[in-house]
């Protein structure tokens, strides 16, 4: 691991009057796993989808690979990787043909669509609509298109939810594979155990602020005002 | 990526084909009732042949535009294939031509209906599609921008057009009276000027909406 992939200063995002985010700093290391965990609307798919320049701030600058978060939003892209809430699939179209629309536009050949299938168990079905398919089924397909951007960021947003127990070992088998190719991974979860096995650091959100950053081996001890223990998100 | 973004649309496209069918079906709808409202007199068929089967076009238009972006915000596709990231200008000009492509084949197919129903039969088949095909690029290219404008909104199918029909009044003119003289005669040879115009007003909306489309998509 090395010099900070990403520094983040002061990011604040509102929805109407509503603020989502409001000030959050942090930086993270080139090639780390870092878990963001927090309550439900506490800002973790907001901050994920600021990073992946889907959305702009309203305050706040962050860097990414030295590239800046909205004057350089291309290069950014270019290099970063968002598994969204959204799934990002066409559903009239086949798992094949929806990865074979991202390779086409990545300047990819349609050979590597198949062995992304296969890696997350759907070349069996690779021929089906999406319109088929069941929520866990669709989040195998967003996982592949991740892994066909072969990014040097990976926002996962919420990677375990809707899968099944294979599936959960899945996500932990790529966030590993990927941590080993240098890939730096952020991943929102509220698998805490899960999340804290896989990262080094973790950031904690509440209410759209840094509540508590720090490393991965004490968020499941250390104490919250009011709360013992410290596992409430 | 131009390539790229028309295969995904022509692929979409295809996929609901059957629905090209039913906006086809509107529009010979829409050409039968107004050949109702003028009543049996041929030589009045005749004359406003032409504004008909461009209203029925344009109408059928809106259906088509607002549809082809249905996909796009179904799962935020098209959010991911700009996080790719993907060319927005060629994301546009991939739609845009497959939209003209699909209004084409529509008009194309809404001539026959026309000929049959206003007695508006014409020798000068290839200038008559030629037309149709340049007034059909001239409701995709700022009806694409357009309907990218209205794809988020609940009440789409209604602004979609109000925003879009003043903004084609020129193209659509100029397609009326090169149709209109194509099927009633030119004897002081305009066909021409107005082809000319609509070439012009073609030129203006597919390179200005290209420009324009990024600042409509992106955040």
């Amino acid at each position: 691991m090395g010099a900070n992939l990403i520094e983040a200063e002061n990011l604040a995002r509102r929805y109407g009057r509503r603020w989502a985010l409001a000030d959050v700093s942090f930086k993270v290391r080139s090639g780390s796993v870092v878990m963001v965990a927090g309550r439900n609307g506490s800002g973790k798919s907001t901050l994920f989808r600021l990073l992946s320049t889907a959305i702009r701030p309203d305050r706040g600058k962050a860097t990414i690979g030295g590239f800046e978060l909205v004057r350089e939003r291309e290069d950014i892209r270019r290099t970063t990787a968002l598994l969204s809430h959204y799934s990002y699939l066409y559903e009239s179209l086949t798992a094949r043909e929806n990865l074979s629309v991202a390779a086409d536009h990545l300047g990819k050949p349609r050979s590597v669509v198949m062995p992304l299938l296969e890696r997350v168990t759907l070349a069996q079905r690779a021929d089906d609509p999406v319109s088929t398919f069941s929520a866990g089924m669709r989040k195998r397909v967003s996982f592949a298109r991740v892994l066909l951007q072969e990014p040097t960021l990976a926002l996962l947003d919420e990677p375990y939810g809707q899968l099944d127990p294979e599936g959960f070992l899945l996500v932990d088998e790529v966030v590993r594979e990927l941590k080993a190719k240098g890939t730096t991974v952020m991943l929102a979860t509220h698998q805490l155990e899960r999340g804290a096995n896989l990262a080094d650091d973790v950031i904690i959100l509440e209410a759209g602020r840094v509540q508590w950053t720090g490393k991965a081996s004490d968020v499941l001890t250390r104490e919250r005002p009011g709360k013992a223990g410290g596992t409430a998100w | 990526m131009l390539i790229a973004a028309l295969r995904k649309e022509m692929l979409l496209q295809w996929r609901t084909r059957a629905q090209l069918m039913a906006v086809f079906v509107f529009g010979a709808a829409a050409l039968l009732l107004f050949s109702f409202a003028v009543g049996p007199v041929a030589e009045m068929l005749r004359q406003f042949s032409a504004g008909f089967l461009w209203l029925g076009l344009l109408l059928s238009s809106t259906l088509t535009l607002a549809e082809s972006y249905h996909a796009e915000m179904e799962n935020h596709a098209l959010e991911g294939l700009l996080l790719l990231p993907a060319n927005p200008r060629a994301l546009y000009y991939g739609k845009a031509i497959a939209n003209w492509i699909q209004l084409t084949i529509l008009g194309m197919a809404l001539v026959p209906v026309m000929v049959i129903l206003y007695d508006a039969g014409t020798t000068r088949i290839v200038a008559l599609f030629f037309v149709v095909a340049l007034g059909a690029a001239g409701l995709s290219a700022p009806g694409t921008l357009y309907a990218a404008m209205t794809a988020q909104v609940r009440s789409r199918q209604t602004l979609l057009p109000l925003l879009l029909f003043p903004l084609i009044v020129p193209a659509l003119l100029a397609s009326v009276k090169a149709t209109s003289l194509i099927v009633l005669g030119d004897p002081m040879g305009q066909l021409k000027s107005w082809i000319s115009l609509l070439v012009a007003f073609d030129a203006i909306y597919w390179s200005l909406c290209g420009l324009l489309f990024d600042r409509v998509v992106e955040e």
